[in-house]
């Protein structure tokens, strides 16, 4: 395991000292350079035997080479973005020679959508929500993937067994994170800070404003969980007429207090600015503040909603033979592992668990506790329900906005 | 000299061109090779707009009456369920009708869409739809009881109900729901439940903070510009720099802006405090909420009312309120009788560009408006964007531009579009 690290390191280090200047591709010469370097690194690991495999950055498959093609990939931007550039885009592109251009949007399936029924479709793999990929799929928005394009885990697991039971599920898309909305505060302006759910709707033993997203997804599920509701019945008490009443009295506690956000960038700069004393927010950008700009910021995962990403390939894209092998790779266990120590959004193969290392540049903080999958995060969390927004998403967010407005 | 009845028909009188053609025809000649080439010239300018703008609006707003997303997904069923009297008990017709059409449309990957026009209606079918459509293959008759089978909802009318809703194309169902009313399968309109009502109160909102940024931009930009008509050129020069300056910075920079002056932890809240206005814990509010909105519109429009005002005060000769004054008239009585009446025109065509501006505007109520500050533009980007239900995007427009031109229209009676002076 211990040789697997060191190695995985090594390599890592590499390829994005290399690939930094091999990514403009104008100097075919370096890049080759580069390839037979990487190439006779993964000669010596697959020499080292098969553990040392497990943990290799290096690309270990044989994709078909892909100069002169290029793949438009579509994310969120931000900190988010980078940690995937880092752990795909570089790698592929050094891998295969192909041209990665990234571009960010804001979620939704307006543009896809939009692009597809105008049959000029620009964009060739796009990183988007459980509930968008399966509306994606439902309306025909997105291509079939063929899931045996997907690699088997180092120790031959099947990809089937290797993803998180159920997350395959999608005939379009394949999860790449589980991310999660949870809560933080500042605990350099609360040192006795808030330890569960109830303490955010909780306006007495914890005064100051809260930040919610404008949006009822997750603020009912959390209000829920906070009124006394388990878990695992929460959807079921939201399907009826008085689990919604029950959910938005709760929320009618704080509503006086609250900041509303709407971008995930929004509520770690509410928090620094001091404009609320606690906020949700998405985990990865609060560990990204913590992490990046040393933030006195500390989440409470009690009543955490988890959900997952995934790409999906609009129906009638471009380059969507390359983008599937781009799907192929960056859902392998390597890159999966790797985006971890970008960001703390937890990787959807379980084979790349154990590969999760420290955070980057800083060899003292360790990932495995920054995720939301981690067991210690993990006892009181709700993974959202895509079904139930899918059917009550339009009735909820009108009574949402009435509510707001009222 | 020119015999003058020499350009005269002697029969008819009429007058004649030097060829020898009737002077009016030939005017009609002139006037049309003038009028074509007008035409010419503009032309480029209408083919561009036509293609980009009319016909792309025009599509749009007729999605808002007609979503034809059930009918051609599911052909066999949508007349049946249009004929269908929408209380009697469902019959094996059409059940069997939605069956066929549900493997039909579940091989060609169009139920999600279909299920999606049906939950519009009734919450929680969406499920129900792309459930069914799962099982629809192994189904046989009696295909009423084999749907119930599926799922019990479909032994609820009211699912039966919203199909039949759903599978009429053209519709006023989505004009309803943009005025908070339900169209129901008996063809009446009812109102949304009460939580649910939302879309009047926010029209009527939006309306009323148009008006009250055309105020503010009037009562602020007023003395403003006329100062600039009425300061020597070099002072006056220095004041048009200051508010064309910010009128070149773009929006989103000024909206942001606002949000750093304004936030709880702010310059102007730091400044209250430092001056004691108020303590460091009650800091006001005034950004997130309709405060913040209005603030930043009106700064932000300020400029399309100033420089109408200006152009206007300034073909006013300042010698009318001297010759008042002379003439035994107070400051006051000089500037309400004469000066203000000649700057009508400049605050008509400010005030209706203001007006217009503010009643779509979009990115500055999504960046300051926070929690009640969102007007209905908001709306329709919600709708376009996230929702994906453009049948409704499209009706809340239809119903703004109709705002829109029933207050231009009426400025019209009113004041009349001829006083407006752009400059």
């Amino acid at each position: 395991m211990k040789l697997t690290t060191v190695v995985y390191a090594a390599s890592a280090l590499a390829l994005s000292a290399g690939f930094a200047h091999a990514d403009n591709h104008s100097n075919s010469d370096v890049k080759k350079a580069l390839m037979d370097a990487q190439a006779a690194i993964t000669k010596a690991l697959a020499a080292m035997g098969g553990d040392a495999m497990a943990g290799g950055a290096m690309p270990s498959y044989e994709y078909p080479s892909l100069d002169g093609k290029q793949v438009t990939v579509v994310s969120w931007g931000g900190a988010y973005t980078k940690s995937q550039v880092e752990a795909y885009h570089k790698p592929f592109i050094a891998g295969t020679g192909a041209k990665i251009i990234s571009e960010d949007y804001n979620g939704g399936l307006a543009e896809i959508k939009a692009q597809v029924e105008a049959g000029n479709v620009t964009w060739d793999i796009v990183d988007v929500e459980l509930s968008d990929a399966v509306r994606a799929c439902d309306e025909g928005l997105a291509e079939e993937i063929d899931m045996s394009i997907l690699p088997p885990a180092p120790d031959g697991t099947s990809a089937m067994d290797d993803f998180i039971a159920g997350t395959l599920d999608v005939p379009c898309a394949v999860p790449t994170i589980v991310w999660s909305t949870i809560f933080a505060y500042d605990k350099s302006k609360m040192p006795n800070g808030p330890k569960t759910i109830s303490d955010f709707f909780d306006a007495d033993a914890f005064p100051g404003k809260r930040g919610l997203r404008k949006n009822p997804k997750a603020n009912l599920e959390m209000a829920l969980i906070a009124d006394g509701v388990a878990a695992d019945e929460v959807y079921d008490v939201l399907g009826t007429d008085e689990g919604v009443d029950r959910a938005f009295a709760k929320l009618d506690t704080i509503k006086d207090m609250v900041v509303w956000w709407e971008a995930g960038a929004q509520p770690p700069q509410l928090l620094a600015d001091g404009e609320v004393a606690m906020t949700t927010a998405y985990n990865g950008r609060i560990f990204n503040a913590v992490a990046a700009e040393d933030k006195p910021f500390e989440i409470v995962w009690d009543g955490q909603v988890w959900d997952l990403d995934l790409w999906i390939i609009p129906k009638g894209a471009k380059n969507k033979d390359a983008a599937m092998q781009f799907l192929a790779y960056s859902t392998s266990t390597g890159p999966l592992a790797k985006q971890a120590s970008w960001i703390s959004y937890g990787p959807t193969r379980k084979s790349s668990s154990p590969l999760v290392g420290s955070y980057d540049g800083k060899p003292d903080l360790k990932m495995g506790p920054q995720m939301p999958t981690a067991p210690a995060n993990f006892t009181n969390a709700l993974q959202n329900d895509f079904e139930f927004w899918a059917d009550n998403a339009d009735e909820l967010n009108e009574r949402f906005n009435a509510w707001l407005a009222s | 000299m020119t015999d003058v009845t020499h350009f005269r028909d002697e029969k008819t009188g009429l007058l004649l061109a030097s060829d020898g053609t009737p002077l009016k025809t030939k005017l009609r000649q002139s006037l049309k090779t003038s009028r074509r080439r007008a035409f010419m010239l503009v032309a480029p300018l209408l083919l561009f707009i036509m293609a980009s703008f009319v016909i792309p609006i025009l599509g749009l707003l007729w999605q808002g009456v007609s979503n034809a997303t059930y009918e051609d997904s599911m052909p066999r069923s949508a007349p049946i369920m249009r004929a269908w009297d929408g209380s009697s008990p469902p019959s094996e017709e059409m059940a069997a009708a939605i069956v066929a059409d549900m493997i039909d449309a579940r091989k060609a990957k169009t139920i999600g869409k279909v299920a999606t026009r049906v939950n519009r209606e009734e919450s929680g079918t969406r499920s129900l739809f792309t459930k069914t459509a799962r099982r629809a293959a192994k189904m046989e008759a009696p295909f009423v009881a084999a749907l119930e089978k599926a799922d019990k909802d479909w032994a609820n009318i009211e699912t039966w109900r919203a199909i039949k809703i759903a599978a009429t194309s053209l519709t006023p169902a989505f004009y309803a729901a943009a005025v908070d009313m339900k169209y129901t399968a008996d063809g009446e309109f009812v109102e949304q439940s009460e939580e649910r009502q939302i879309y009047v109160s926010l029209f009527v909102k939006t309306i009323l903070v148009a008006g009250g940024v055309m105020l503010c931009c009037l009562l602020l930009g007023y003395p403003v510009a006329y100062l600039m008509a009425h300061l020597p050129a070099k002072t006056s020069n220095m004041l048009m720099i200051l508010v064309l300056l910010p009128f070149w910075t773009s929006l989103l920079v000024r909206t942001t802006a606002w949000i750093a002056m304004l936030q709880a932890q702010g310059v102007l809240n730091d400044l209250f405090v430092f001056i004691g206005i108020t303590s460091d814990d009650a800091r006001f509010s005034l950004i997130y909420n309709m405060t913040g909105t209005v603030i930043a519109m009106t700064h932000i429009l300020l400029p399309f009312m100033i420089l109408p005002l200006y152009s206007v005060m300034r073909s006013i000769p300042i010698s009318h309120v001297r010759a008042a004054k002379s003439l035994g008239a107070t400051n006051w009585t000089a500037f309400w009788r004469v000066y203000f009446p000649a700057t009508v025109p400049g605050i008509g065509a400010g005030g209706l560009l203001v007006f217009i501006l503010a009643i779509g505007y979009y990115i500055t109520p999504a960046l300051v408006g926070g929690q009640d500050g969102q007007l209905i533009s908001n709306f329709i980007a919600y709708h376009m964007q996230r929702s994906l239900n453009w049948s409704l995007a499209a009706a809340l427009g239809g119903i703004l531009l109709a705002i829109v031109l029933f207050l231009y229209w009426l400025y019209d009676r009113v004041v009349g579009i001829d006083n407006m002076k752009l400059g």
